[in-house]
């Protein structure tokens, strides 16, 4: 379990490392997207991994039998705001587009 | 009298500043002056009345707890020399009130001037009344800030500026010298209160941090007090109005840098560092200020070289480690004080009866103002030290000590000539003052022809003082004595030495070297008086040696040209190079700790794989790869390929027990997929190949990137995999879990962390969420698309053309044929959909669910609106307002926050347990509900705001840009 997802997180990683360092702005907006499923997952890893642990509180369970619910809160409100900043760089990009009638990273093309 | 007093004490005049500054818009020009003088005036009194609480070395303490945890206490407290030092700042302070109120011209801001002064005399007194040396250092910058503001007071005169601003970058970083010095210090003593520090000079001098913290001390006091090498900003500082040089430069601002010296003397002074630092500082200072002092043509530019001298000749007897010196240095304070302020008053008076200060236009002055010239001659020779005067006691005081031996040296033997060659430029500058400008023949070539004696009350201050010298420098015991012995007996305590403060101690060396001064200054005078009446400004030689002149060359090459050559070696505009640099350094500040602290990664066993879960996977790093492949070229089916890694973690965390970040990630997914779908429209179409450069350099650079990439992807597996096998420590998890229920009246732990435990970062998120929201729409509402984008989309036209071609169609009637059953579907969704939204809301506290899930539900209910019917359809049935439900959310959320107030709860307790309704008994909801609430009614504003704004571009109208037009055509 932990290996298929500690591969999985280094994909997406990989990928999105990849893609934010190509000169597209959409490339880039992809690549953020990618990086930030790697680090929610991995985020949520570090409270470890339970299959079938009980996600709600009942009584006579102990505490130790629960998934760790620290994690999983930080990465609820990251996923919200990973939405928000999506879509702010988003407009960024196209804005600049707009403006600088090209979608290369830095509103110009390379002249190498 | 109360320690609390000493709080008012020290406020008033901050609470004079404020008040005074608010009659900025009134033509009130005598009230700011009143003001003023009332808050200096009661200042002076109050301090008064606290004489005898400092007598013998007793103290005034008065504490408020601010941070006692680091050793910071809002500590004020008062002794017999912070007595002295409050009644020269206060009482002076007061003379220069009411001397400023004839002063200053009909044109100036009148409020803004005294709102400065009064805040400047409140820092003053915060340096004095300081009992915890880090309030001391913030006082100590806001001497700076405000000196500044005082002397850039003509902000329209270039010298004012540029002297304002070389006195705030020289005092500043004295200032941020000076912190550091006092951070060591409290280190050293183990704490920051002043009289913690005074009782262990022993253990502060055999530190090994002593000479450090030594050093940075002495830089915030030297730069201060204008010593050498840092004394040229006080020159430049004569911009100011006359009334601010009298006061900063007499009892106030300059003094501050030896108020220190004075303060700290018990735990600094008397080793061999401080006597080589302080010492030849003084030294050079003294000598080389008078020097410079008989070369200016300017009346203030004298004065302002005579105070860098005899602040120098206070720094040298604080140098020497011996009590009797201290004695002489601390009545030179006072007397300076005095005899300064007096002499920068009548300069500012001859400035104003005349129109001038320069010493070779004015001469004869006497005929004019013979009182005037009177009293400025009096104060001027006890600058010079003439005996019946006051300067002329502490200056025998200074002759004395340098005759001593102190610390054997060349130095030390080298400073009776020193001293009585410094005391022979006094005299000589003295002289050059009174004979050039009062006597000799009437002046011809001045702007004002007429000068004649100033208005009564603007004499008064200049005779007050002017009689205090004479007073002191006559019967000195009777006068001065016995509030010198109080300061001095509460600085040296038990060493406080034997002292006499008599005018005649018979012929003795000193005296003998004040003759010798005295006659060797005037004929140094007369010697020069031929050259000074038309030599260029400034002393022979060392006027081409210029201060200013250096420090602007320092800064335009440390501000200017050091930092473009970084900027143009070191840094780029290009975003590439720049996350190169990101994602080298993430990765290697995760790898070099691993790797020194011989982190081994062991292959796992293979085993226990469950082939279901690997598929998934394997399908997740499918997307993963195509979306990176794919990403240039083919834009939707990079989207595609997201949206399948999406799912696969939205997959993940639902086979990981955790329910709740399944459903948030699932409809994150679709809205993320809505939105960069309305993004796609404004992107360049990519037919044609771009930039694929086959050179060897982009082959290279390709591959450099492909390494970082696969670098960062295989070191976050190797630590993922290794944070995911360790054993989970005890963590606050178990806290949340153990309290959830009892405390937060939850089930559901993952919400009521976030709605109750943690709810102040839950509201800190949502204010971002609402922030970004607006800040897209505010983007959005001037956005320009590129000229290629703005026509219709293709399929569009072609679909119009065909509608419009056929005369029982109207346009977009192909549309709505294609998505007649989808669109009516999602219309008869709509109130499922809000439903569903509904029910996540009110289960979130016990299940899975919650505010942000159930807001972007919403937000989807929303969404598949404008889906099936288009925008316009969508905007004529329903009337969404999603900025005032942002605004509303928040409101919502904050006042249940402050709701718990009412209760006596800190921000945002839960009050689910204590509230039971009348008639409708117990309410299962907590309190917590009402902030979900907050977060739901917020999310969804957002959400459908970003949306919305993205969507509306499609149906909004450009113009085409058209050709810039030529100028003025």
């Amino acid at each position: 379990m932990e290996l298929i997802l500690s591969l999985g997180i280094g994909v997406m990683t990989g990928s999105g490392v990849w893609l934010i360092l190509r000169p597209r702005t959409y490339q880039v907006i992809i690549g953020l997207s990618l990086l930030s499923y790697a680090v929610n997952l991995f985020i949520f890893g570090v409270g470890g991994l339970k299959v079938n642990a009980p996600a709600i509180l009942t009584d006579g369970v102990a505490v130790s039998a629960y998934s760790d619910p620290v994690p999983q809160a930080l990465v609820l409100t990251a996923i919200v705001i990973g939405f928000a900043t999506t879509a702010l760089f988003l407009v960024v990009l196209i804005a600049s587009r707009g403006l600088t009638g090209t979608d290369h990273v830095d509103g110009r093309e390379q002249s190498q | 009298m109360p320690e609390k007093l000493l709080l008012l004490l020290l406020f008033l005049p901050f609470v004079g500043s404020i008040v005074t500054a608010l009659l900025w818009r009134t033509a009130a020009r005598t009230l700011p002056a009143w003001l003023a003088g009332g808050v200096a005036l009661a200042a002076t009194i109050l301090t008064a009345f606290y004489y005898p609480s400092v007598t013998n070395g007793k103290i005034v303490r008065f504490e408020i707890a601010w941070l006692p945890e680091l050793g910071l206490n809002f500590t004020l407290r008062m002794d017999g020399f912070a007595w002295l030092f409050t009644m020269l700042v206060t009482g002076i302070g007061f003379l220069v009130v009411v001397y400023a109120r004839y002063y200053m011209s009909a044109e100036d801001p009148i409020p803004r001037f005294f709102s400065f002064l009064l805040a400047f005399m409140g820092a003053m007194l915060g340096i004095v009344l300081s009992g915890n040396i880090i309030l001391l250092a913030i006082f100590w910058e806001l001497t700076s800030i405000f000196s500044f503001l005082l002397i850039g007071y003509w902000y329209h005169n270039a010298n004012a500026r540029d002297g304002a601003r070389m006195a705030l970058t020289i005092t500043g970083i004295g200032g941020f010298c000076l912190l550091v010095g006092f951070l060591l210090l409290g280190h050293i003593v183990g704490s920051y209160d002043l009289d913690e520090i005074l009782a262990a000079g022993d253990l502060i001098q055999q530190h090994s941090l002593y000479l450090p913290a030594l050093v940075l001390i002495l830089m915030g006091a030297l730069t201060k007090s204008a010593q050498f090498p840092f004394h040229f900003w006080l020159p430049n500082a004569m911009a100011a109005p006359t009334p601010v040089s009298a006061y900063l430069h007499s009892a106030t601002m300059v003094k501050a840098g030896v108020f220190l010296l004075v303060r700290l003397w018990p735990a600094l002074s008397g080793t061999f560092e401080w006597f080589w630092l302080v010492g030849i500082a003084g030294i050079s200072t003294l000598v080389l200020g008078a020097y410079f002092a008989i070369f200016q043509r300017d009346l203030k530019g004298l004065l302002a070289y005579s105070t860098i001298s005899h602040l120098g000749l206070i720094t040298t007897m604080l140098s020497l480690g011996s009590p009797l010196a201290a004695v002489a240095a601390i009545f030179h304070i006072v007397n300076h004080a005095t005899f300064k302020a007096s002499l920068f008053m009548a300069a500012g008076i001859i400035d104003h009866e005349t129109g001038t200060r320069d010493m070779q236009k004015l001469s004869g002055l006497f005929r004019f103002m013979p009182y005037t010239a009177t009293l400025a001659m009096v104060a001027c020779a006890a600058m010079a030290g003439v005996p019946l005067l006051n300067g002329f006691l502490s200056k025998e005081m200074f002759f004395a000590e340098a005759v001593e031996t102190h610390a054997d040296s060349i130095l030390d033997r080298a400073l009776p000539y020193i001293a009585t060659l410094a005391g022979a430029f006094s005299v000589a500058y003295s002289v050059r003052f009174i004979h050039t400008v009062f006597f000799g023949p009437p002046p011809t070539d001045i702007p004002n022809p007429h000068p004649h004696e100033p208005p009564r009350w603007m004499r008064f201050p200049v005779e007050f003082l002017v009689l205090a010298c004479l007073i002191v420098g006559i019967v000195p015991s009777l006068s001065i004595g016995p509030f010198l012995s109080t300061a001095v007996i509460s600085v040296l305590g038990p060493d406080t030495p034997q002292y006499s403060l008599h005018v005649w101690h018979g012929v003795t060396l000193p005296l003998v070297m004040s003759v010798i001064a005295m006659i060797g200054g005037v004929a140094l005078y007369f010697a020069l008086h031929r050259y000074l009446a038309h030599a260029e400004d400034g002393p022979p030689i060392f006027r081409h040696l210029r201060g200013q002149r250096i420090f602007e060359r320092i800064l335009v090459t440390v501000s200017w040209k050091w930092a473009r050559w970084l900027e143009a070696n070191l840094g780029t505009r290009r975003l590439q190079p720049q996350l190169r640099l990101v994602a080298g350094i993430s990765f290697l500040s995760a790898f070099v700790p691993l790797y020194f602290s011989g982190f081994e990664a062991k292959l796992p066993p293979l085993t226990g794989v469950d082939p279901a879960f690997a598929m998934i996977w394997a399908i997740g790093m499918l997307s993963a790869l195509t979306a990176a492949v794919v990403a240039k070229y083919h834009r939707l089916a990079a989207l595609l390929m997201i949206g399948g890694a999406g799912i696969v973690t939205c997959v993940t965390f639902a086979w990981l027990s955790a329910p709740d970040l399944a459903i948030t990630q699932l409809l994150v997914e679709i809205v993320t997929t809505v939105l960069l779908l309305l993004g796609l429209r404004w992107l360049p179409k990519r037919m044609g190949k771009v930039d694929d450069s086959t050179s060897f350099t982009a082959r290279v650079r390709r591959l450099r990137d492909f390494g970082i990439a696969a670098a960062c992807g295989i070191g976050m597996s190797v630590l993922a995999y290794a944070v995911m096998t360790l054993p989970v420590p005890d963590t606050i998890a178990n806290y949340f879990l153990e309290h959830a229920y009892a405390e937060g009246g939850g089930r559901n732990v993952v919400n009521v962390i976030l709605v109750d435990f943690r709810g102040f970062d839950t509201m800190g998120e949502i204010a971002v969420l609402g922030i970004v929201a607006l800040t897209v729409f505010a983007l959005l509402r001037r956005f320009r698309p590129a000229s290629e984008s703005i026509e219709v989309p293709e399929q569009q036209r072609i679909q119009n053309a065909y509608d419009l071609d056929q005369p029982e169609r109207q346009q977009g009637d192909t549309v709505r044929d294609y998505l007649l059953v989808p669109s009516v579907v999602m219309q008869w969704l709509f109130p499922v959909v809000i439903t569903f939204a509904i029910y996540l809301f009110m289960r979130g506290h016990d299940l899975p669910g919650g505010g942000f899930a159930a807001g972007i539900t919403m937000a989807i209910a929303f969404l598949l609106q404008y889906l099936g019917g288009g925008a316009r359809w969508a905007e004529d049935r329903l009337r969404i307002l999603p900025l005032r439900w942002i605004g509303l959310g928040l409101l919502v959320a904050v006042a249940t926050g402050a709701g718990s107030w009412f209760f006596g709860y800190p921000f945002l307790t839960s009050h689910s347990q204590y509230l039971t309704l009348p008639l409708i008994g117990k309410v299962p909801a907590a309190t917590a509900l009402l902030f979900d609430l907050g977060v739901f009614v917020l999310v969804v504003g957002a959400t459908v705001l970003i949306l919305i704004a993205i969507a509306h571009q499609s149906i909004r109208t450009y113009r085409v840009k058209t050709a810039p037009k030529p100028e003025d055509a």
